[in-house]
């Protein structure tokens, strides 16, 4: 099947209910987008399609043919989206296994609604578990990105 | 120069010299054979690794890291401590985990590993002294080119100084890497500290905000293959016989191998391996276990604290202490098995070749690791190169006294006959034990007149962590396993208390239990915190009072407790349905206390705010310092509201995040830490903020709502 990552068409050979994270991991290398639970629990492997956030390890990667898919490693060029660089400001990982997931939620939440609330921050993100618990300088993060993603600097 | 260069110094300076295009600091540990080179296995980076820095001659220092970097902060911390003293350009440096090798070994524990909230104390005069030496050596080839005293120089930013005469240490280090390292080397007196103590950001978090952070799971090269093993249901279940036609034909698997732990599928990638896992069919001795059940744990763990105990602490005369009390209090309190479910599910990668066997995995434990896998290869240790990789959360989980995940990794790699990464999933990893032990601690206390305790018998039953391990014969004195009681057996009010008791039974399950961060403070802290409260409130006192009443002569937790009630306005009034708790607990050489403000919505605990206070002696780097507290929080939160693993026919059943439920997002505190100014030797800091956060949310349920809840994950009754 042809795939669309992060702006290049790739063909993979597939089985089509292969989920998309080990499709994007073990076959195309791009090992950003991590592996936590498999079924949708954690975030750790969330990525955009077209734009929305998706968990790839429930998502068969026939579901995403012609579709734009984003992962972290194509969130920006340089690594200094909006959400990156709030992050690094914040001095948010630890760990930082889930990171790419939080980050791609949390731009997907950004694209969205530009100016979150808690309440928004806590519905797009809760789905995301960090087991080092970076939870409050991620809000901090959020809040932060959407102040320099406003100021045109993103 | 007046001293003597010996041959073999002067060679292995050279060499590492040439090597690495600059220079080598050569550190001898104390204690430690002065030349480790040749037990080093590795020569991937092509140059004897007994060495904790490296100046390139692009100006870069590189730092190489004994521990491993697992979300604590080290990364950050060590490198702090070699810029200090090296006068080090910030920007220049460069960090990697060093690979196994004897030289790396703890300074305290003697073997190479990351556990304890040890890593900044054990290393904070070796990686210190590294950066010193390396120091001097620039500055005597400075020296040397500018035709001055050493003395006549000095250093800052990367760059050795002479009257108008400068240098970078880059240019410096290929004549630096000649000269033959001091044998001493003074360290900075403390107040001409410029980066020991400043708030620093993270190293790693270019890459981890880009995906390019390596971590175990992350590890690929041609030829790889990928494995998942499918292990007993039950705990020391067997595998009698299986059958794996089904499992070969998914396409992309390529062998099915029986291992000691179980059957693995190896195959191209993830997704077949995982497939062909669920479609053996395997016939399993499921062994002595298969009635394991929670509930009757429970009532034997109950019958075991009705009687006597191996004594673990005494002081006077308990029972006829009790018997004049004038009121006493009972109370029983108990904690489940936990998971310690890192983000990052196990992993190891393994390619065994003629001689050499190389394993890549995020492991907290490299000197074991290498060890088990020498024994099953059948090779030396030193032949066994073990890779660092970044961890995906640790916990304590990727440190064990079978290297679990290891060991089998190299079993499944030598069955196949190929490199293979063996990956667990999420399931696997609840499933596969080495949780922290479940808990049962029966107490009766009795009061004086005063309201103060005169008596305190205390019985704690749980298994051992240590017993029938390699760690036994130094941790488990007189039948007592320190980790069990650590928390009530050290506990400053105990300590006050003329008579008291501890008893400790460690009976045996069958289930494979493990430090799970913080340890034995783990329970202890919630249990003896939460015991303190319910005195107070039978004495009719204020707990903080209390507290300071008891504490009296114990300085370093008076002043973490009152920074807290200060900082959290414990005497200001709450809005209407709220209310505070406080716990107050040492661990691992530091001291945290906490304040945490409840609310109950819908018949759930709700933690809207904690105030805590650190004292965790020289502050190395405060802003990990706080984040490793808001970390704490975070996990013990989640623990106490949440975690817990039960067992039914043998079978652990709990599964995922959905069932085994930890902190998130929407139920994450405002989390505000202090950190009290101190000059005494450095703690630990990664464990030391989960103790205080059950209790003290605990004892803030009980004030809101009169509900003493016992148990961990807290449950509101009704």
């Amino acid at each position: 099947m042809k795939l669309t990552i992060n702006g290049v068409e790739r063909e993979v050979d597939a089985p089509p209910d292969m989920p998309l994270l080990w499709v994007l991991r073990d076959l195309v290398g791009l090992t950003g987008t991590k592996f936590g639970c498999g079924i949708a629990q954690c975030g750790a492997c969330t990525v955009h399609l077209d734009g929305a956030p998706r968990r790839s390890c429930v998502t068969p990667a026939s579901a995403a043919v012609g579709k734009a898919i984003t992962t972290i490693e194509g969130l920006s060029p340089d690594g200094r989206h909006s959400v990156q660089r709030a992050w690094a400001e914040l001095d948010v990982v630890q760990c930082g296994y889930c990171q790419s997931g939080q980050i791609m939620s949390a731009a997907a939440l950004l694209a969205a609604r530009p100016d979150p609330s808690d309440a928004d921050i806590d519905a797009a993100m809760t789905g995301n578990i960090c087991r080092c618990g970076t939870y409050q300088r991620i809000r901090a993060a959020v809040h932060r990105a959407a102040a320099l993603a406003k100021g045109g600097v993103s | 120069m007046n001293e003597v260069t010996t041959p073999s110094r002067r060679e292995f300076l050279k060499t590492g010299a040439l090597v690495s295009g600059g220079l080598v600091i050569a550190f001898v540990v104390p204690g430690a054979k002065r030349f480790a080179a040749a037990q080093v296995p590795s020569a991937r980076r092509g140059f004897a690794p007994n060495a904790f820095l490296r100046v390139g001659s692009d100006d870069s220092v590189t730092v190489l890291l004994a521990h491993s970097e697992m979300g604590q902060g080290i990364w950050t911390a060590l490198p702090m401590l070699i810029a200090e003293e090296l006068d080090a350009d910030w920007s220049k440096i460069k960090v990697e985990h060093a690979d196994a090798a004897p030289v790396y070994a703890h300074t305290a524990f003697g073997i190479q590993m990351t556990g304890g909230s040890t890593s900044t104390w054990s290393e904070f005069d070796r990686y210190r002294q590294a950066g010193a030496t390396a120091r001097a050596l620039l500055v005597r080839a400075a020296a040397q080119r500018f035709g001055v005293k050493p003395a006549d120089c000095r250093t800052e930013n990367g760059v050795v100084i002479a009257g108008n005469q400068r240098a970078r240490y880059g240019e410096l280090a290929a004549a630096a890497a000649t000269l033959l390292p001091p044998k001493t080397v003074p360290l900075k007196d403390p107040k001409d500290w410029k980066i020991i103590g400043k708030p620093t950001k993270r190293l790693d978090t270019p890459e981890k905000i880009t995906g390019r952070a390596q971590f175990g799971m992350d590890v690929r090269f041609p030829g790889l293959l990928t494995a998942v093993v499918a292990r007993s249901p039950v705990f020391g279940g067997r595998v009698r016989s299986f059958d794996a036609t089904a499992a070969k034909a998914i396409p992309g698997v390529r062998k099915v191998v029986q291992v000691p732990t179980g059957v693995a599928v190896v195959a191209d990638h993830f997704w077949a391996a995982k497939l062909g896992r669920d479609a053996l069919k395997i016939d399993w001795d499921l062994g002595p276990h298969a009635t394991l059940d929670s509930t009757a744990l429970r009532e034997q763990f109950r019958k075991l604290a009705d009687t006597t105990g191996t004594l673990a602490a005494e002081a006077g005369n308990v029972a006829d202490a009790l018997g004049k009390a004038n009121k006493t209090i009972e109370a029983e309190y108990a904690v489940p098995y936990l998971a310690h479910a890192p983000m990052e599910p196990e992993n190891c990668t393994v390619r065994i070749g003629p001689g050499k066997c190389e394993i890549w995995t995020g492991t907290q434990f490299q000197t074991l690791d290498q060890q088990l896998a020498a024994r099953i290869t059948g090779l030396s240790p030193s032949q066994v190169e073990v890779h660092t990789t970044f961890l995906g959360g640790g916990f304590g989980r990727r440190a064990n006294p079978t290297s679990d995940f290891v060991s089998e990794a190299v079993q499944v790699a030598k069955a196949a006959n190929a490199p293979v990464k063996t990956v667990w999933t999420r399931e696997d990893d609840v499933h596969g034990g080495y949780y922290r032990p479940a808990y049962l601690h029966r107490a009766r206390i009795g009061l004086g007149t005063d309201g103060l305790p005169v008596a305190w018998r205390h019985t704690v039953v749980g298994q051992s962590i240590l017993v029938g391990t390699p760690f036994e014969p130094f941790l488990v004195k007189n039948g007592i396993d320190a980790t069990s009681v650590e928390g009530v057996s050290d506990s400053p009010y105990l300590k006050e208390i003329p008579n008291h008791r501890l008893d400790l039974h460690s009976p045996k399950t069958g289930i494979p239990v493990l430090w799970w961060r913080s340890v034995g403070h783990s329970h202890t802290a919630f249990v003896t915190e939460s015991l303190i409260d319910e005195l107070a409130q039978a004495a009719g006192k204020d707990p903080v009072e209390y507290r300071r009443a008891l504490l009296k002569n114990h300085r370093r937790h008076l002043g973490v407790l009152n920074l807290a009630v200060e900082k959290a306005g414990w005497d200001r009034r709450l809005p209407e349905g709220r209310a505070r708790g406080v716990a107050v607990h040492e661990s691992f050489g530091s001291f945290a206390a906490q304040v945490a403000e409840v609310s109950v919505e819908d018949g759930r605990i709700r933690v809207h705010r904690v105030v805590c206070a650190i004292d965790c002696g020289i502050a190395v780097n405060p802003e990990t310092i706080a984040a490793q507290m808001e970390s704490g929080i975070a996990f013990g939160l989640g623990a106490a509201l949440h975690s817990a693993l039960h067992f039914k026919d043998g079978r652990v059943q709990e599964s995922n995040y959905h069932d085994y439920r930890v902190l998130r997002m929407n139920e994450m505190p405002v989390v505000e830490v202090h950190i009290v100014p101190s000059t005494e030797k450095p703690g630990g800091i990664g464990e030391v903020g989960v103790p205080p956060i059950a209790p003290a949310v605990a004892n803030a349920v009980a004030a809101l709502t009169g509900q003493r809840l016992r148990e961990l994950p807290l449950r509101l009754n009704g």
